[in-house]
């Protein structure tokens, strides 16, 4: 009893009672909470909005048989319009397909020469260089692709167009390769280096310790960066419409022009009518990619974060 | 003692032959950007001047300049940047100094990661459809700059998280033992020291965001448009969406015209990219702990 | 003012006490644990106005985790649990409507120095600031006073406007100590300060603590037996997670000891 008479309350009164400060926190604690799940209700919103707008053409013109299953993609037919995408998906695949034929040994040579080879400016310079190539935008390499690729392929190979599957896909690549790279690069990064020093330690040159040591345990990272790529490929919207020759048209040969899913929305919600099935078809395409590259993306991350973790 | 010095020599070659191998594909890599930048520098550097620069395109996009194109870039850029660096740097705040190691921070982590995965053309459906039509900002900078924002947020909040997790937790905690509360603590010691790595993001940021045409090209930009914008609801043109009307869909273009347009376009985005890492590394050498 | 509920959150054993002056600190049966595993378990002790209460003991016997307590910085770990009651000034630190006064109240100086990147005029002039305090003149006045205490004064003087964060271990340990008397607290922790400062240093930085005293209460975690007995008026003896003994400091250097190992430990069989 007799110590606490000895208090002097009024020291200890602001410990019980807010000041501005205190509201100030909670406010900003708030505010950024709220910007912070942003990123969660734009991916809702996104997958929402779409959905609203193509949810006419899933409930009436809508058959999974033919949209999946039908090369016919005649959407503007007065009589009879079909909605078949398999031509499109064939495109898009058979692009992103040769794009990581050109991306992946490339990205894979590059991570593996920047990360185990090159040192000091050397190192610092290919860096900046791969991130300026990442940086160039998608319209830019369409220009490219069709003005540059385009009678370079024509003359080389011999053939009347040179908008096609070669041409969208090396162009594809060659954007793909560049982040590709950097997140092989942090992936060898992520591999420590006692692994390498103990196998140099039993003798193992530099290459076999790259071969048998470092790219064994960086597979889920360098995985991770070939589903990244992919995803990227299937994204890809100007480069692609302006260099595969954009002709509905499932591909027998690398010169074959073809048609991409995203190019195909690119090139004609702009004709369409606001709400017509057409319109609508558009937006249910618009669907599928939003969830084919949801499921890409979500891979990659559950990849690159398992080797996180290991 | 000889075989094993002959395999030694041998290994010696092929690991040079590795090396040499390797270094071949990253030229490889690197060789094509030096070919086109001479390209574009060659076939678009002789139309390239003030007038160019500054003037109208005349004579349906045939002939005259890219001012127009130019100033709306400049428009859509802006009004984006407005709305997405106080959302990102505010959302890397809340990601980097009050979430929680947890199931709930994972999730807004996953969807920062599918916000920047989502295709390009998408996100168009998503600004035709959000901000076009359900909020009726009609086709205009306004909505052409928030789909463009959207896209680009992924850029800013992880930019910025990583500047501000470049500040030592020690800090913090040094700040928090005096009794201030998180946001004085971000406020006086963290945001300031983060300050500049937050302007590199942004500087990036500006450099996709200049680049993107396909999120732009059904929310806000024209193909052509005889008047400037004079409010944030009105359409523009732009250099993005310029480059690829006067590369397909105009008739009868000078070689020249679509290269130029392409140089500008690249030298504007190669320029900020290259300020972006120059910053950066400029601020890696000068730490301040 | 004086709250009849206080009186009951305080337990009737009143710790052996050297001191006539009121209690400052009453901590009863306080456990801390990481997780599941205890670093302190089961503290009873009373802190008195105006008395510097040492705390010795080896490495890991859970001082740190005390003070961290004492300071409520288990919020800023979700792993830290804090059982047990601590009031301060009467009231119980675990209600408080606004831990951030507590804590501002209550100066900190740990081992490992941290200057802020800010100047060192800033550094000190930081937790004024943050009561509100702007005005240049009283912040002068202020800064000059806390780094002369802390004596750092003639090494900086001439140089406040450079960064704190780029000075020497030992002056980063002062200028955290100025920081700490810059808040002007009721009650100043210092946990084994003199490590990261030369000895001459450590004895100047003592005699500004033992005039210190006539403003302030002050724990004193310490390494160094003898720097707990030249200016603890008592002291505890923390042991692997357990208080074993608390007592007047020169009790447990010549009186009676009720634990045998105290008196081991002062005497530096281990350690």
């Amino acid at each position: 009893m007799s110590e606490i008479q000895h208090l002097q309350p009024s020291m200890s009164a602001d410990f019980d009672s807010r000041n501005l400060d205190w509201y100030i926190d909670r406010i900003v604690q708030s505010l950024v909470f709220i910007a912070g799940i942003s990123a969660i209700i734009f991916i809702i919103g996104i997958f929402v909005f779409i959905t609203m707008e193509g949810f006419g053409f899933l409930l009436e013109d809508f058959t999974f048989r033919e949209f999946f299953l039908s090369p016919f993609w005649e959407p503007s037919d007065e009589d009879a319009p079909e909605y078949g995408i398999l031509a499109l998906v064939a495109g898009t695949a058979s692009v992103t397909g040769l794009a990581m034929v050109v991306a992946i040994p490339f990205s894979l040579g590059a991570a593996i020469f920047i990360g185990e080879f090159a040192t000091g400016k050397l190192r610092e310079s290919l860096k900046v260089l791969v991130e300026l190539l990442a940086a160039i935008p998608s319209v830019v390499w369409g220009f490219i692709g069709l003005s540059i690729m385009n009678p370079l392929i024509i003359d080389l190979f011999d053939v009347p167009v040179g908008l096609n599957v070669l041409n969208a896909g090396i162009i594809l690549g060659l954007m793909a390769a560049p982040i590709m790279t950097s997140i092989a690069e942090d992936a060898l990064k992520a591999v420590p280096d006692r692994y390498r020093e103990a196998a140099e330690a039993l003798g193992a040159t530099r290459w076999q310790v790259i071969f048998k040591t470092v790219l064994p345990a960086a597979k889920n990272g360098l995985l991770g960066a070939v589903l990244l790529g992919v995803g990227r490929g299937f994204g890809e919207t100007m480069a692609v419409l302006m260099a595969t020759g954009h002709a509905v048209n499932i591909p027998s040969s690398l010169f074959d022009p073809v048609r991409a899913l995203t190019a195909t929305i690119a090139a004609e919600l702009g004709e369409t009518a606001v709400g017509s099935p057409h319109y609508q078809a558009l937006f249910t395409i618009g669907i599928f990619l939003f969830i084919i590259t949801f499921l890409i993306n979500l891979s990659a991350d559950l990849i690159v974060r398992g080797i996180r973790k290991g | 003692m000889f075989a094993e010095s002959a395999l030694n020599v041998r290994n010696k070659r092929v690991q040079n032959l590795y090396r040499i191998l390797f270094l071949m594909m990253t030229v490889l890599l690197v060789i094509p950007v030096i070919i086109i930048l001479s390209t574009l520098i060659a076939k678009g550097g002789s139309i390239i001047s003030i007038d160019f620069l500054f003037t109208d395109p005349t004579n349906g996009m045939t002939a005259g300049g890219i001012f127009p194109a130019l100033l709306g870039t400049v428009w859509i850029v802006a009004v984006a940047l407005l709305a997405s660096v106080p959302l990102g740097v505010a959302a890397a705040i809340y990601l980097n100094e009050y979430a929680g190691d947890n199931w709930f921070t994972r999730m807004i982590q996953l969807a920062i990661i599918n916000l920047a995965g989502v295709p390009s053309i998408v996100h168009a459906l998503f600004g035709v459809g959000a901000f076009v039509i359900f909020f009726g900002f009609g086709t205009s900078i306004l909505a052409a700059s928030l789909t463009l924002a959207i896209m680009t947020l992924p850029v800013v909040i992880v930019s910025t998280r990583e500047s501000l997790r470049a500040v030592p937790q020690a800090f913090r905690e040094a700040c928090w033992n005096m009794g201030a509360t998180r946001w004085q603590t971000i406020k006086r010691v963290v945001l300031p020291n983060a300050v500049s790595g937050i302007l590199t993001g942004v500087i990036l940021e500006v450099s996709r965001t200049t680049g993107e045409t396909a999120p732009i090209m059904f929310t806000g930009a024209a193909f052509f448009l005889p008047f400037l914008p004079q409010s944030v609801f009105d359409q523009t043109m732009a250099l993005s969406l310029h480059l690829f009307v006067v590369a397909t869909q105009v008739p009868g273009v000078p070689e020249n015209l679509p290269y130029g347009v392409a140089l500008v376009l690249i030298a504007m985005v190669l320029l900020m990219n290259s300020i972006s890492i120059a910053f950066r590394m400029y601020l890696r050498g000068k730490k301040k702990w | 003012m004086v709250d009849m509920s206080l009186t009951a959150a305080v337990p009737e054993t009143v710790v052996e006490s050297a001191v006539e002056s009121p209690i400052k600190l009453q901590v009863s049966d306080v456990t801390i644990k990481y997780s599941a595993t205890p670093a302190l378990s089961g503290v009873n002790l009373s802190v008195h106005e105006h008395e510097i209460f040492g705390i010795i003991g080896p490495a890991n016997a859970g001082k740190t985790s005390f003070l961290k307590a004492l300071n409520r910085m288990d919020t800023f770990n979700s792993n830290m649990t804090v059982e047990g009651q601590i009031h301060f000034n009467g009231l119980d630190i675990h209600n408080l409507r606004n831990i951030y006064a507590l804590r501002s109240r209550i100066g900190v100086v740990f081992p490992l120095p941290v200057g802020l990147p800010l100047t060192i005029y800033e550094n000190v002039a930081l937790s004024p600031r943050l009561r509100g305090i702007n005005n240049k003149g009283d912040l002068d006045i202020i800064v000059e006073r806390c780094l002369t205490r802390a004596a750092l004064w003639d090494e900086v003087k001439d140089r406040l406007n450079s960064l704190g964060s780029l000075l020497s271990g030992g002056q980063q340990q002062r200028l955290t100590i100025a920081r700490a008397l810059s808040q002007e607290p009721d009650l100043l922790m210092l946990d084994e300060f003199s490590i990261a400062v030369d000895p001459v240093t450590t004895m100047r930085i003592e005699d500004v603590l033992k005039e210190l005293k006539k403003d302030m209460t002050i724990i004193l975690v310490t390494n160094l037996v003898q720097q707990a007995r030249r200016l603890a008026d008592r002291t505890a003896f923390f042991l692997e997670g357990q208080c074993v003994e608390i007592g007047i400091t020169e009790d447990l250097f010549t009186g009676e000891v009720e634990d045998q190992r105290t008196r081991d430990y002062v005497e530096g069989k281990f350690g």
